[in-house]
């Protein structure tokens, strides 16, 4: 059973590293907006479609095999720059100001609505486009195998925290961000354009859940409801790690990732809900995850 | 006369800042209390910690001679002391009425089996009556203008059947020729009701006006205590609460 | 007593009793759906009135459910009043222990640990072979109270009819009762609630229990009218999420809404899933998007509003 355990923690961290770029970008959503962004699930499935679809494209038009990867980023990042704008200022911008319950369920219609949309416009049969998956080869971990872009995703997650962390805490744009997400009326009271922040931060954050999708798509078989599958594993990541925070984002899909890859390996009856077991028991110790962000007095 | 209200040691830190420091001071059955300071002196901590909504980083606090530091704010309730508070915290979406039900009905069924019952009822309309919210009896709580936000808040408070009721800043946010009528209103509805009254407030002339006693607060410490006009004429408190161009008044408001 | 919605609800009651004499038997079950979905409903009610929305009501929508199936499935007990008490019972018990728990958070962390719940439930169904895993299994009801049923259909729809019935009156006096009023004072100001001497937990956790008791009873009861019972369509969040819609979509101030909503949201999923599959999701969403920026009193208000025209 001890012998599992580099499968498990390679496993988990692979896996971690597809999870953390989506949950970031709905961490990055809720900290800075107070939303917690249901439609992120299917910005996802829109972003994994897109992909595979113009990748499939690419390849067989016969272009340079390397080249599917910038097409799958490109997809991404303009599911992210169209779907962001759109949702952003033609829909959320009125709801602001109302209860956090009543914008949680705006985003679960715009996901209703994204996951049907998605339906017509790409069918309703598996789209499987694995040729960038296999490209890169294989690698030896000791004696595992694994394929290469499985490898080469941890980089690219370790590059999309790097970046944003660096944005977030060494830039004047980020100074903003902080202080929006620390207190929205305040920072308009000192001239930042929460408007605009606002935008940025969902476009990002769409980009973000497009670019998980975009490169998982060569892994798996994209159908309808991988959306809603994804949506409910990336809520739970928010919330253990703490919402709102990059870090935290980052632990709760190690801590996810692993504990999943673990219940495979050992216990496979327990996969489907180990996460949500995960969930209760860092809920339990730390009512608002592991890395939450203080809160002011009241009276 | 032995104290109904007693702090111990009381301290309190957040950090780096001293909200409360050493603070030693007992109430009698009855008293009308002042407690004055500048913003952030320590009135508002100290009722805080009374209340239970703080705990003290040390100290302790008791009423009738039992150690109630430790207790939760609604366990403290039960027990006798209420409080209003500097923002009225109501329930916007019911009327006034529903409002002071609420609270008599939570007074009713805690006081079940320990004191006569209740006809709750009856005592929603004394206290509407009492607070003169009779006019805005069917107006819903966050509709209502402030001076009335503020009665109400009181009048929940009352509803508890307090031994000691603390009031912050009962006529903050109301206009300068209201609050005279609002005190005075509070003051009458609280006589009938013999409770023990210890309310922070800034304005001078209602603290001469209205207490028998006067604590003042400076740096989380008590500066001074004493009857009002001692008070307000002391040359720490004029310089660190009242600020020395205001002359403290002699009890004579021309109201 | 002059209480117009006690009168309207008794009006109400017979005129369900009398029309399952008369009409065919696709209305039959048309009506048993939207029954036992309002008496859900008007559990979900009762918590957003206390100030949290869960979104994991199909844990016991869930549970009663499968109390009911096995019963007949696995004891060969198939007596709709045994699965009704049994469901509520479940459930019931279930929601006490969890309610220590889920008590102490609010807002969206309340939210994603009843989520968590009713996941953790759909995983230990899908991997469970005796119930059938995400296939699930079916059911049929013979008896209630022992008496052999000649016409099953309609006698679920009838003790739905009278269950939904007395759960609307009851929660109709709830609301009226100190405790009912507390829910609402919870909501707007639980720190005062707590200052005034109550413990606010304590009043959310009953509140809980009973939506998880009416959740478990509109499980039984559609368990019992279609016959079949699979994690999917019970425990799974968009399950969940379906509720949440329907409350939403209902309206919160009248006990006859819920049972409104679901009607009509049945309805609207019949109609669509008959002619636009592939469009249903969407539909909803849209439609909710309307109610919640134009309507934000739910569908009753309209009906409220028309009614005072008339």
């Amino acid at each position: 059973m001890l012998a599992q355990v580099p499968a498990i923690l390679i496993d988990g961290v692979m896996a971690a590293s597809m999870m953390f770029i989506i949950a970031v970008g709905l961490t990055l959503i809720y900290g800075v907006m107070k939303i917690l962004n249901v439609a992120h699930g299917s910005l996802y499935a829109l972003g994994a479609y897109t992909a595979a679809t113009f990748a499939g494209l690419w390849l067989s038009g016969g272009h340079a095999p390397l080249g599917s990867y910038a097409v799958l980023v490109a997809s991404a990042i303009v599911v992210g720059l169209v779907t962001g704008p759109v949702i952003e200022r033609g829909l959320l911008r009125f709801m602001y100001g109302r209860d956090e319950i009543v914008l949680v369920l705006v985003t679960y219609a715009v996901f209703l609505v994204l996951e049907d949309l998605t339906k017509l416009v790409f069918g309703v049969d598996p789209l499987l486009v694995a040729e960038p998956y296999g490209l890169l080869g294989n690698l030896d971990i000791g004696p595992l195998t694994y394929p290469t872009y499985s490898v080469a995703l941890i980089g690219v997650a370790l590059i999309v925290g790097a970046v944003l962390a660096f944005v977030i805490n060494k830039t004047k744009a980020g100074k903003m961000l902080r202080a929006v997400i620390h207190d929205r009326e305040m920072s308009a009271a000192v001239g930042i354009n929460v408007a605009r922040v606002y935008l940025v931060t969902f476009t990002v954050g769409a980009m973000l859940a497009a670019l998980g999708g975009a490169l998982t798509a060569p892994t798996t078989s994209v159908q309808p409801g991988i959306g809603a599958e994804k949506i409910v594993l990336a809520f739970a990541i928010v919330v253990i790690g703490g919402l709102g925070s990059l870090g935290g984002a980052a632990l709760g899909a190690l801590i996810v990732g692993i504990v999943q890859a673990a219940a495979v390996h050992w216990k496979p009856e327990l996969e489907l809900f180990s996460v949500y077991i995960v969930m209760a028991i860092v809920l339990i110790v730390r009512p608002k995850g592991l890395f939450a962000i203080p809160e002011a007095r009241k009276i | 006369m032995a104290y109904v209200l007693e702090a111990r040691g009381l301290n309190k830190n957040f950090g780096a800042v001293t909200a409360a420091a050493n603070i030693n001071v007992g109430f009698q059955q009855g008293s009308v209390v002042g407690l004055i300071g500048s913003n952030g002196a320590g009135k508002t901590t100290f009722i805080n910690m009374v209340t239970g909504y703080l705990k003290p980083s040390s100290g302790t606090i008791h009423f009738e001679g039992r150690d109630i530091t430790a207790l939760a704010p609604r366990d403290i309730t039960q027990l006798g002391i209420c409080r209003s508070f500097q923002i009225p915290q109501l329930f916007n979406s019911l009327s006034v009425a529903e409002n002071v039900k609420v609270g008599v009905g939570i007074c009713a069924r805690n006081a079940r089996g320990k004191a006569a019952p209740l006809d709750e009822n009856q005592q929603v309309e004394k206290l509407i009556e009492r607070f003169s919210l009779a006019a805005y009896r069917d107006q819903l709580g966050g509709l209502l203008p402030e001076g009335i936000r503020k009665l109400l808040d009181i009048a929940m408070a009352v509803a508890g059947r307090p031994q000691i009721l603390l009031l912050d800043e009962p006529t903050s946010g109301v206009s300068a020729d209201e609050k005279f009528r609002l005190m005075d209103m509070v003051m009458d509805a609280l006589k009938t009701e013999g409770v023990s009254v210890l309310f922070v407030e800034h304005d001078m002339d209602i603290v001469a006006r209205y207490t028998q006693r006067v604590l003042a607060f400076y740096e989380g410490r008590i500066i001074s205590d004493g009857d009002p006009a001692t008070v307000l004429d002391d040359a720490e408190v004029r310089k660190y609460v009242i600020g020395d161009t205001h002359h403290a008044a002699s009890g004579v408001a021309d109201a | 007593m002059r209480d117009r919605t006690v009168l309207s609800l008794v009006a109400a009651l017979l005129a369900l009793l009398v029309a399952g004499r008369i009409l065919p038997q696709w209305a039959i079950s048309y009506a048993s759906v939207a029954l036992y979905t309002g008496i859900v409903v008007l559990g979900m009610i009762l918590m957003i009135r206390t100030g949290l929305v869960s979104f994991g009501q199909g844990l016991y929508y869930a549970l009663g459910a499968y109390a009911a199936g096995t019963l007949d499935h696995l004891w060969k007990t198939s007596d709709l009043l045994t699965m009704v008490v049994v469901g509520a019972l479940v459930a019931s018990v279930v929601a006490f222990v969890l309610g220590f728990l889920l008590t102490k958070y609010r807002d969206i962390f309340f939210a994603m640990l009843s989520l968590a719940f009713s996941m953790i439930l759909y995983g230990l169904l899908v991997k469970s072979s005796e119930l059938g895993s995400t296939d699930g299994f079916g059911l049929s009801v013979k008896t209630f109270a022992g008496i052999a049923l000649e016409q099953p259909r309609t006698t679920i729809y009838t003790v739905a009819a009278i269950i939904a019935f007395l759960a609307a009156l009851g929660m109709h006096w709830y609301f009226r009762s100190h405790l009912g009023r507390l829910a609402g004072a919870i909501k707007d100001n639980e720190l005062r609630v707590e200052y005034m001497g109550t413990s606010v937990r304590r009043v959310i956790h009953i509140n809980y229990i009973i939506s998880a008791a009416l959740a478990g009873i509109g499980g039984a009861l559609m368990a019992a009218t279609i016959g079949h019972v699979d994690p999917e369509t019970t425990a799974y969040w968009t399950t969940s999420g379906e509720f949440v819609f329907i409350s939403i979509f209902s309206g919160t101030t009248s006990v006859f809404a819920p049972f409104l909503g679901a009607a009509i949201f049945e309805a609207v999923r019949t109609f669509a899933a008959q002619y636009f599959p592939n469009t249903w999701q969407m539909t909803l969403g849209v439609t909710m998007l309307f109610v919640i920026m134009f309507l934000p009193g739910g569908v009753w208000s309209l009906f409220q509003r028309a009614r005072r025209t008339a």
